[in-house]
């Protein structure tokens, strides 16, 4: 049999319904590849040994008992470590959560389970998924495994780089402004951002609830579709979960895979291709263009004036909203408790955990969210965020009158080296000038592979009206069978 | 520092207050706020908790439809306006009870406004308006171990216990009541009174203060005439009807004397204390704390369908106001004599009496009379007397079967207070059962005869009346147990005497 990991779910989901290999024979070749390349790539956080060893063993007895098998039974899977799982570390890239075993799963951690696929261990991220570059993870860094001196794309960096490296077929990550996409782009693998509410947030440790969405990270369109329909869909205990079925984004990514966008038009963000983009992201994202217009599709021009205004509207809101969200971790119930020493006030302990526990990037966020939301302030920061939240909406349903999709290069430039942009926050956030609107308007974007720079992966982004989900796979299916995939060097 | 307190006839004679009251009422829905939790008061600390109500990372809240429902009909009963939409609101600070570090409550969007309630104070009706009324969950309890005063400050422990937090708690505000002089501790209570009645009788909570699922804090102010309205305290831990009252006499005092000295009111939260009946300084709320409120983003906006709050307006149960008119009707009462039973608290507890087989008139006696005087003794509300409705029927019941006269009667009612069991127990078991036994009482009347011949003799030449002599003697011996009329009768008979 040829090499398991580097074979899509689809195929391995078929081999493993076909008897023609085991669910335990496809973990062990994950495990197997994560124990030779990952002290290299650092993707994984938690590797659950075992775990995913019973899962397998578990879906080889169904089959072996004749029980129908889910369409991604037996296939791997990497969980970004912003999902509560029951009984495995959760950190969310963070030393305020060490050695905290939740005592639940996650609604899509259930999902994935129920779906019988096998949940190898838990990836990288920035710490609170507060990055763009997994630089901010408690636990260091995630290496692109393009080059490994550079950034794999935060927050999801260890998704993303897990896929990269073929230590897992699918993995799981979570998009606040971005970090699904971002590292899908820089590291040439799909990452899809669903409509906000089109999966369940029941399980994902809060950054910024108005905008946090999992969503699912492959190598192909198809297998994140199918990765989607799994995870997707409403639940009771997520408040804000849309009470529909999954747009159908299997059988959109199978029509966009027959190459033809006949009738679809189009729309390049003009706010997005002009100067700040880097020159070989603008090529690669050219050619894409020409080749979707190949396709058939109808390419025009639309202007979304008030994206510009994204950025500084992002943020004020998702800080504003973590500072609120990160309140609980305060050593009174879970994870680090710093200084209890019999001594000192529950404030002090508090507030020396609170010290201890939490990272550069995200105190700062949590400085800027508590100043935002503050008495006399609030009006001039949170409230005219809001405001222009509410602006942006309008430019994507206005432009949504005119087209059925957007599309523009998923982030400005290409994987950076390490170190290069942690001196300067301002700089690391351009990282999701692209992404963020989409997050502030609720709809769904997906990130597909569409060219090299430099040797570099280049990421074009599609985005689609709200529950339309269906039609951004449709279209980053078309151009994935007209661009192809692409791999990177041998580690 | 001891002051001498003014006389409360002076102090009102010189300010007026201003009152305000804060009601926080747990709602008795079988489940939490947010999640699925059993909501029963006590348990072992930390049983009633999950994911949810004890904030862990990841976990997400759901509204509770119950609660949605319990507050819109406890708005309607108020005569509030229903929000058509509406939003939850954080209220951000760190404490260790708040699983979260911030409450889920409303903040500007309340789902009822614009509402009041008319209470009766001295034959006078007075409409307190209601402000607003919204939606929060309630807070963990924590207890502080090591500490002097039981309170965080010295405390060298501190315990939490989670089985509250995420219990649907409804906060109901008034605007400021103003106008009320002398009795403004009478009206606050008079409200407090009236708000229990009315969410009892909604039936979306049991409100037993000494639970705690009806708490109250009270604001009082006082100022001079045609001044601006002066500083407000706000006092806490105000656990009964009775405290009430006290607590905003007791404020108003203590400000009076304050003001008198030429000193000024510090605006703070102050504690009650049932014991002295003062009110000591709290928290200091000069320095405002910022909540850093902002629209929940976890919670879908509320947005009550105006059909649904239709039916439920149209279905909301006669309002305990009506429902006392309609009483007092069947009862046959004087304005008066109703308001004393209301003063009493003892409308309710009439209206059981009597269902349970009691004439209005006798339920009302004893409620009002024995009992009351029991309650104003030992300092308790009325119906945690110990005695029940269907107690006093009992007793009446004995009564009216001759059982018991009413001398024995109040005997055995103070043993059902004092929770010796039933009256027909206690009947027994302290053997006063009135001597009914014709053959016992004779050979008493006879007795009683033989040993006062010239009494006897009086009464044989005609002097009946003379007959109140042989009875006493008769009710002596029978150790009060016979009926007295009983005994005149037979006396009678015995010396041959037409009554």
């Amino acid at each position: 049999m040829s090499d398991l990991t580097r074979m899509t779910a689809t195929e391995i989901a078929a081999l493993v319904a076909g008897g023609e290999t085991s669910a335990v024979e496809v973990t062990r070749a994950h495990l197997d590849r994560i124990a030779a390349v990952d002290d290299r790539v650092h993707a994984f956080l938690h590797v659950d040994t075992d775990g995913a060893l019973d899962a397998a063993r578990a879906v080889d007895a169904r089959r072996a008992a004749g029980e129908e098998l889910g369409p991604l039974a037996g296939v791997p899977v990497a969980v970004k470590d912003v999902l509560a799982t029951r009984g495995v570390p959760t950190t969310v890239g963070s030393k305020i959560l060490e050695g905290w075993r939740p005592p639940y799963d996650a609604t899509i951690v259930q999902r994935l389970r129920d779906a019988g696929t096998v949940m190898l261990g838990k990836t990288n991220m920035d710490e609170f998924a507060m990055g763009s570059s997994t630089e901010y993870s408690a636990y260091g860094p995630t290496h692109n495994p393009w080059d490994l001196s550079r950034i794999p794309g935060g927050s999801g960096g260890g998704s993303a780089a897990a896929l990269a490296a073929y230590e897992a077929p699918l993995a799981i990550g979570s998009d606040t402004g971005g970090s699904i996409r971002q590292p899908g782009a820089v590291t040439g693998t799909v990452g899809a951002k669903p409509t906000y509410g089109g999966t369940s947030r029941y399980g994902l440790v809060a950054f910024s609830s108005s905008l946090d969405t999992p969503g699912p990270c492959a190598r192909t369109v198809l297998d994140a579709a199918l990765l989607h329909q799994v995870i997707g869909g409403h639940d009771p205990r997520d408040s804000t979960s849309i009470p529909q079925p999954v747009p159908d984004v299997v059988a959109a990514a199978k029509l966009g895979a027959t190459g033809d966008l006949t009738g679809v038009r189009l729309g390049i963000v003009s706010e997005f291709v002009g100067e700040g983009t880097e020159p070989g992201v603008m090529t690669a994202f050219r050619e894409s263009v020409d080749a979707l217009a190949k396709l058939g599709a109808e390419i025009v021009e639309v202007s979304c004036p008030t994206f510009a205004y994204a950025l500084p509207a992002y943020y004020l809101i998702a800080p504003s909203e973590c500072s609120s969200n990160l309140a609980r971790f305060d050593g009174v119930r879970f994870g680090l408790r710093v200084g209890d020493d019999g001594n000192r006030s529950l404030e002090e302990v508090m507030s020396l955990t609170r010290e201890a526990g939490f990272g550069p990037e995200v105190k700062r966020r949590i400085m800027l969210g508590t100043y935002a939301l503050s008495s006399g302030y609030y009006d001039a920061y949170y409230g005219q965020a809001q405001k222009v939240r509410t602006l942006i909406t309008r430019d994507f349903t206005a432009a949504f009158e005119r087209v059925d999709a957007l599309i523009s290069p998923t982030t400005p430039f290409t994987a950076f080296p390490i170190g290069a942009r942690t001196a300067d926050p301002y700089q690391m956030y351009l990282a999701d000038l692209f992404t963020i609107p989409t997050n502030l308007y609720g709809g769904p974007g997906i990130s597909v592979p569409c060219g090299l720079s430099e040797g570099l992966p280049v990421g074009l982004q599609v985005m689609a009206p709200t529950m339309a989900d269906d039609r951004m796979y449709r279209v980053a299916a078309a151009l994935e069978s007209a661009v192809g995939t692409f791999t990177p060097p041998a580690l | 520092m001891t002051t001498t307190l003014p006389a409360y006839d002076e102090v009102v004679a010189r300010y007026e207050p201003v009152i305000g009251l804060e009601t926080h009422v747990e709602l008795g829905t079988n489940t939490k706020m947010w999640c699925g939790c059993p909501t029963d008061f006590g348990g072992e600390p930390n049983t009633r908790v999950c994911p949810v109500c004890l904030g862990l990372p990841g976990s997400l809240p759901v509204a509770n439809k119950a609660a949605i429902e319990a507050i819109i009909r406890i708005g309607l009963a108020l005569n509030c306006s229903i929000a058509q939409w509406c939003r939850f609101a954080r209220k951000n600070y760190f404490y260790p009870d708040m699983p979260k570090n911030f409450q889920i409550s409303q903040y500007d969007e309340p789902i009822c406004v614009d509402g009041y309630l008319d209470v009766e104070v001295g034959g006078e009706t007075v409409r307190i308006e209601i402000e607003r009324v919204h939606l929060e969950e309630d807070t963990g309890k924590t207890l502080h171990v090591g500490g002097a005063t039981g309170r965080i400050h010295g405390a060298t422990e501190s315990l939490v216990d989670y089985n509250r937090a995420g219990i649907p708690l409804v906060e109901i505000v008034t605007k400021p009541v103003v106008g009320t002089g002398a009795l403004a501790p009478d009206v606050a209570k008079a409200y407090v009174a009236e708000l229990r009645d009315v969410i009892r009788t909604l039936g979306v909570s049991d409100v037993r203060m000494e639970e705690g699922s009806l708490r109250c804090d009270v604001n009082t102010s006082l100022n001079l005439p045609g001044q601006e309205w002066g500083t407000r305290t706000e006092t806490k831990n105000v656990n009964s009807l009775r405290s009430v009252e006290r607590a905003v006499r007791s404020e108003m005092l203590r400000q009076a004397s304050v003001l008198e000295a030429g000193g000024r009111i510090t605006q703070e939260t102050r504690h009650f204390h049932e014991d002295t009946g003062d009110t000591t300084p709290g928290r200091s709320k000069e320095t405002a704390t910022d909540y850093r409120y902002f629209p929940e983003p976890d919670l879908v906006p509320v947005a009550p369908d105006p059909a649904w709050v239709a039916e439920l307006k149209a279905a909301l149960p006669e309002l305990p106001r009506v429902h006392r008119r309609r009483l007092q009707q069947q009862w046959g009462l004087s304005d008066l004599d109703m308001q004393s039973v209301l003063n009493a608290g003892a409308v309710e507890l009439i209206e059981a009496t009597v269902a349970a087989g009691t004439t209005p008139a006798a339920a009302r006696k004893w409620w009002l009379g024995e009992l009351s005087r029991r309650a104003n003794e030992s300092g308790v509300e009325l119906a945690d007397i110990g005695a029940t409705p269907a107690q006093v029927a009992e007793l009446q019941g004995l009564v009216d079967a001759g059982k018991l006269n009413d001398k024995m009667a109040r005997t055995v009612l103070e043993g059902v207070v004092d929770g010796e069991g039933s009256p027909t127990e206690i009947m027994t078991s302290r053997g006063l059962e009135v001597v009914s036994d014709t053959g016992a009482l004779t050979a008493a009347v006879d007795e009683a005869i033989a040993a006062n011949p010239g009494i006897a003799d009086k009464i044989r030449s005609g002097k009946v009346a003379a007959a109140g002599a042989l009875v006493g003697a008769v009710m002596k011996t029978t150790r009060g147990q016979a009926d007295a009329k009983t005994v005149r009768e037979l006396i009678l008979e015995r010396l041959g005497v037409q009554g």
